[in-house]
């Protein structure tokens, strides 16, 4: 089983794994920056009175929801050259990223808004504030707190996410193991690679997630 | 051209279904088993027993911690390595088994640690053994915290059953990923694809915000 665990091959690799752990890296960060102003946008859209612009968000995010991520990604890898458009496969890859974390963070951020008291919101009124001080003085600083948790829960599913880019080849971590079973037939070292690098990104992000809802609630607290 | 490609789809749309019914076999199977084996585990993750919750923690974290596809791969090509033989169809189901119960562990644990103390210790007073505990007092109030994840949960197992196609299953996903190469028309053939699992989950989105509403109610 693990006694012919080949840790020469691994450290022969080890440079092609950094390489993808530093693509999947620069992928996440990008997807998520876009997909946080993906989500802004569709949430300010979601919950807005105007029915124009109501629909096709909400429209928007069923659809992301009930549809899976791997089927977002090759509607866009296949679909978008029948449109003409010839983009590379890592930007076809970043935008699926982003607009399916956009749906999903534009719900977040919607129900951060909605978890203020209504009361709130009437007392604002009554201030004689109207409805984007309300937004910036009392709604969002009240909704930051119930939304960066979740959101940073976002960013963890996103980083696994991006392993389904390896299968439009992009050079990212998995793809890394997937090219090294495909030359040397060691899936088990291979993989096993892979997963340890995602465990790392993974405990990283899950300290600074469970860090943030420690000093959020502190914050409730007092 | 469209039109012409429309119908060449319509022609083999049979087998759309055929990819359909394969997902909705390896969704239907691996619901039933994830469920067993989360709430198993969800009962242990929030037991007592220091060894039982950290042994459960360590797997959760495992497959919480690594993308489904790279776990896909490793049940598929390194258990066969270590002398158990697979087929693809059971590797799928067994990965999805591993995968699906770890996230719905976490959510029965959350439930039953959501039960005050004291119904615990009611029902020790009223003389029930351990098991009649869970069954009868833990588990019938925990189930109002439970359901509303567990049904979106169920919506994630679905479309993460489209991962399976990496390994050669013919279930939507991977037909959709065959037609493309004949009937080169990407976004009608992944339009398809899309509605059909669109009929299949958002009916289970709605009924979980219904459950959601209804059990904060």
């Amino acid at each position: 089983m693990l006694v012919d665990f080949n840790f020469r091959v691994i450290l022969e690799y080890l440079p092609l794994f950094l390489t993808g752990l530093r693509s999947t890296f620069f992928i996440a960060v990008v997807s998520i920056i876009l997909a946080l102003i993906t989500g802004i946008i569709a949430c300010s859209c979601r919950i807005s009175g105007i029915k124009i612009i109501k629909y096709p968000a909400i429209a928007y995010i069923e659809i992301v929801r009930s549809t899976p991520l791997l089927v977002q990604i090759y509607f866009l890898y296949f679909g978008l050259p029948t449109l003409g458009l010839r983009i590379p496969e890592i930007q076809t890859g970043i935008l699926a990223l982003m607009l399916n974390s956009g749906a999903y963070i534009a719900e977040i951020i919607r129900a951060g808004i909605n978890s203020v008291d209504e009361g709130q919101i009437e007392a604002g009124v009554s201030s004689g504030l109207n409805y984007v001080q309300r937004m910036r003085l009392i709604i969002l600083p009240q909704a930051l707190g119930v939304t960066v948790p979740p959101l940073l829960g976002q960013n963890i599913v996103l980083v696994k996410d991006s392993a389904l880019l390896s299968l439009i080849s992009v050079m990212e971590l998995t793809r890394c193991g997937q090219t090294m079973t495909s030359e040397r037939f060691m899936p088990a070292e291979a993989f096993l690679t892979v997963a340890f690098f995602y465990m790392c990104i993974y405990f990283c992000l899950k300290a600074l997630a469970d860090w943030s809802q420690r000093k959020l609630i502190f914050r409730e607290a007092y | 051209m469209i039109s012409f490609y429309f119908g060449r789809l319509m022609e083999i749309f049979p087998f759309f279904l055929k990819g359909l019914w394969m997902t909705s076999k390896i969704a239907f199977i691996s619901l039933v088993t994830c469920t067993l084996i989360g709430f198993i585990l969800g009962i242990f993750r929030s037991s007592d027993s220091t060894i039982l919750k950290r042994v459960v923690g360590v797997y959760v974290a495992f497959v919480r911690g690594t993308p489904f596809v790279v776990q896909i791969f490793i049940v598929f090509f390194i258990l066969p390595e270590w002398g158990i033989q697979l087929d693809a169809f059971t590797a799928a189901l067994l990965a999805m088994a591993i995968m699906g119960s770890a996230f719905i562990c976490e959510i029965v644990a959350g439930g039953i640690n959501s039960i005050p103390r004291g119904q615990w210790e009611a029902a020790t007073s009223s003389g029930l053994n351990g098991i009649q505990k869970l069954r009868l007092v833990i588990i019938p109030q925990a189930m109002k915290v439970i359901l509303p994840p567990l049904v979106g949960q169920y919506v994630l197992l679905i479309k993460d059953t489209s991962v399976v196609s990496v390994i050669g299953i013919m279930e939507l996903t991977r037909v959709g990923w065959v037609t493309v190469v004949r009937i080169p028309e990407g976004l009608m053939v992944f339009t398809l694809v899309g509605f059909l699992y669109f009929i299949i989950s958002y009916p289970l989105i709605l009924l979980s915000n219904y459950l959601e509403k209804r059990m904060a109610a």
